[in-house]
C-alpha cells in the first residue's frame, strides 16, 4: 500500500483512503442473480405498479354510481383507448401484458425471498414467542396467495363472464349488478374479504416498499406508514362501494 | 426464588440436541441470567455432569459476546438489555424458563448454547472497514461533521454485532447488523470513497452466509438490545441502489 492525498476541500483525513490493500470478496467472486436487496427493489416497483392499477381500477369501478350508461361508456372507452393509433382493445392487451409482468415479477422475488428464509432457520425455535410486527406484516406470504387467487375467480367473473350470471359484454353495468345480487351474498362476501386482504397487504406493502427504495428518516418512516394506512383504506373503502352497493339495492 | 429451566444441550456441530429440563433452587433476584447459568453449571460439575457451554465475556452490555434466546425472545425480555445485564428479578418464583442459541444457518451451533458467529466477520471483512490507517485519533475539529451526521452515526455504532437481530427476524436475515455498520460508515467523511464498494461487498457477503433476506417486518429492532433504528436498513438500500446505479453507468 502507499499514501495518496486526497485533494478536494475539507478532505484533510483523507490521506491513504484512495488506495486498497487487497480486493474486497466482491471482487473476486459475484453472485449469479440479483441480490436479496435486488429482489425487494423488483418487488416494490412491481408492488407499485401494481398499486397504480389498482388506482385506476377503483376509480373505473366507481363509474358505476354514474349510472349504466356512463358505466358502459367507460368500457367502451377503455376498449377504444389509443384509437385511432391502436387497434381496438389494443390497449387493453398492453395493460394485460404489463399487469402480467409484474405479477409475474413480485411471485417470483416473493417466492426467492420465502425459500431463502426458509434455508436461513433450518432448526426452529422449541419457544417461539409470536411476532410482534404488524399483522399485515405477518401475512404478507398467506395474504398474496389469496389475493392471487381471488384475481383468478375475478377475472373468470367479470372479464371471460365464466363465472357470471349475466357476463354480457354489451351490458357491464348489468353483469356488476347481477354478480353482487342480494341472492349471491357469498360472492360479495368473498369480494369483500378479498378486498380486506389487499388492504392489509398494501399497509405493509406500500410502506416496504418505500423503505425498499431508499426512504431511511424516522419522519419519513412515519409517513410512510400513514401513507400507506390511508392508502390501504381508501381502496378498501372504494373497491367495497360497489358490491355493497349493488347488495344493498343503492344501485340496480 | 425456584426456578425450572429448559436448555438446548448440544454435544457438537454435528450431533443432534435437544432440550434438557434442569431444577434450579434458592436463586437471588439480584444475580444476572448468566449467573443462574453459572450456578446451574458449578452443579452439574459437582454432580459430574457435563456444564452448560455458553458464550459471554464482558458482563456488561458493551462486548455482544452473550447471546442466548430466553422464552423466545433473544437476549430475554427486558426491552434494550443483553443477557448479561439481565437480572433474575424480571422472572418470578416457580418460573419455567427456556434457553435456547441464535437458530440460523449461518450461525451453526458449537455447542449447546454457542453459536459460531463467523458469518458476522466475513460481512465486515468484505467492506466493513476504512481501508486506511488513519493514525491515532484526529483532533474533533479537523473535519467537521454535522452534528445529526454525528449521532446518527454513533447511534448506528452502538451494534455490538451480538446477533440478536438475526435470532429474531422471521427470514433469519442480517440485515440490520449490515445496515449499521453500512450507516456508521456511510455518514462519515472517512467512509466516503469506499461507500459504493462497501455496501456492495457486504451485501454479497450477507447472501453468500445463507441469511435470509430483509423483508421489513421490524423484529430485529425490536429486539436490538441496542436500539439500532430501522431507518439503517433504509440507508443500505438506498445506498445499494445507488451503488449499482453507478456500476451499469
Ligand atoms: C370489488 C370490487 C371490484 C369490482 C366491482 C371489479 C370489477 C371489474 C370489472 C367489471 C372488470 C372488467 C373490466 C372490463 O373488462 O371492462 C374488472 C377487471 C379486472 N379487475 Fe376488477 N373489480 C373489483 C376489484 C378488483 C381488485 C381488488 C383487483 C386486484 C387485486 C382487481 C383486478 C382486476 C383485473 C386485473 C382486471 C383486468 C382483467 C383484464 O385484463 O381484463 N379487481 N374488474
Ligand atoms: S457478555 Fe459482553 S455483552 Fe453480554
Amino acid at each position: 500500500m502507499h499514501w495518496t492525498t486526497c485533494d478536494r476541500p475539507g478532505h484533510s483525513l483523507c490521506v491513504a483512503l484512495l488506495t486498497r490493500a487487497r480486493p474486497t470478496p466482491a471482487q473476486n467472486a459475484r453472485a449469479k442473480g440479483p441480490s436479496t436487496v435486488g429482489q425487494k427493489v423488483v418487488m416494490a416497483a412491481t408492488g407499485i405498479l401494481l398499486v397504480l392499477f389498482l388506482v385506476a381500477h377503483m376509480l373505473g369501478n366507481l363509474k358505476v354510481f354514474a349510472g349504466a350508461s356512463a358505466f358502459g361508456e367507460y368500457a367502451q372507452w377503455l376498449r377504444r383507448l389509443g384509437d385511432p393509433v391502436l387497434p381496438q382493445t389494443a390497449y387493453l392487451w398492453i395493460q394485460r401484458v404489463v399487469l402480467l409482468l409484474a405479477v409475474g415479477g413480485h411471485i417470483w422475488a416473493a417466492t426467492a425471498l420465502t425459500l431463502r428464509a426458509r434455508r436461513a432457520r433450518p432448526v426452529r425455535y422449541a419457544h417461539r414467542r409470536p411476532v410482534r410486527g404488524s399483522y399485515a406484516a405477518r401475512t404478507m406470504r398467506w395474504g398474496g396467495v389469496i389475493i392471487v387467487l381471488f384475481v383468478i375467480y375475478h377475472i373468470l367473473d367479470l372479464t371471460t363472464g365464466h363465472l357470471n350470471p349475466v357476463a354480457d359484454p354489451a351490458n357491464p353495468y348489468a353483469t356488476v349488478v347481477a354478480d353482487f345480487a342480494p341472492g349471491r351474498w357469498y360472492v360479495t362476501l368473498f369480494y369483500g374479504l378479498a378486498v380486506v386482504a389487499i388492504g392489509f397487504h398494501l399497509r405493509h406493502g406500500v410502506y416496504s416498499a418505500l423503505r425498499t427504495l431508499g426512504q431511511q428518516t424516522s419522519r419519513g418512516e412515519r409517513r410512510a406508514r400513514a401513507f400507506a394506512l390511508a392508502l390501504s383504506v381508501l381502496l378498501c373503502g372504494g373497491y367495497l362501494a360497489v358490491p355493497f352497493a349493488v347488495l344493498t339495492g343503492v344501485v340496480r | 426464588m425456584n426456578l425450572t429451566l429448559r436448555v438446548w444441550r448440544q454435544a457438537g456441530p454435528e450431533t443432534r440436541g435437544r432440550m434438557v429440563t434442569y431444577r434450579v433452587e434458592e436463586v437471588s433476584p439480584e444475580m444476572s441470567f448468566l449467573e443462574l447459568l453459572d450456578v446451574l453449571n458449578e452443579r452439574l460439575t459437582l454432580a459430574g455432569e457435563e456444564p452448560v457451554a455458553f458464550d459471554h465475556d464482558c458482563r456488561e452490555g458493551i462486548c455482544g459476546m452473550c447471546g442466548i434466546v430466553i422464552n423466545g425472545v433473544p437476549h430475554g425480555p427486558q426491552p434494550a438489555t443483553t443477557a448479561c445485564q439481565l437480572h433474575m428479578r424480571h422472572f418470578s418464583d416457580g418460573d419455567t424458563i427456556d434457553v435456547e442459541p441464535w437458530r440460523a444457518r449461518a450461525f451453526p451451533v458449537v455447542k449447546d448454547l454457542v453459536v459460531d458467529r463467523g458469518a458476522f466477520d466475513r460481512i465486515i471483512r468484505a467492506g466493513g472497514y476504512i481501508s486506511a490507517p488513519t493514525g491515532s485519533a484526529p483532533d474533533a475539529h479537523a473535519t467537521p461533521v454535522p452534528k445529526p451526521d454525528a449521532d446518527a452515526a454513533f447511534e448506528a455504532a452502538a451494534c455490538i454485532g451480538c446477533g440478536a437481530c438475526v435470532a429474531a427476524c422471521p427470514n433469519g436475515s442480517g440485515m440490520l447488523f449490515t445496515a449499521a455498520k453500512i450507516t456508521h460508515l456511510g455518514l462519515l467523511p472517512q467512509g466516503q470513497p469506499e461507500r459504493s464498494e462497501r455496501v456492495r461487498g457486504m451485501i454479497e457477503a450477507h447472501d453468500a452466509a445463507g441469511f435470509g433476506g430483509c423483508t421489513n417486518t421490524g423484529e430485529c429492532a425490536i429486539a436490538c438490545p441496542k436500539g439500532i433504528p430501522l431507518t439503517t436498513i433504509g440507508r443500505l438500500n438506498a445506498d445499494y441502489l445507488a451503488a449499482v446505479r453507478g456500476r451499469q453507468q
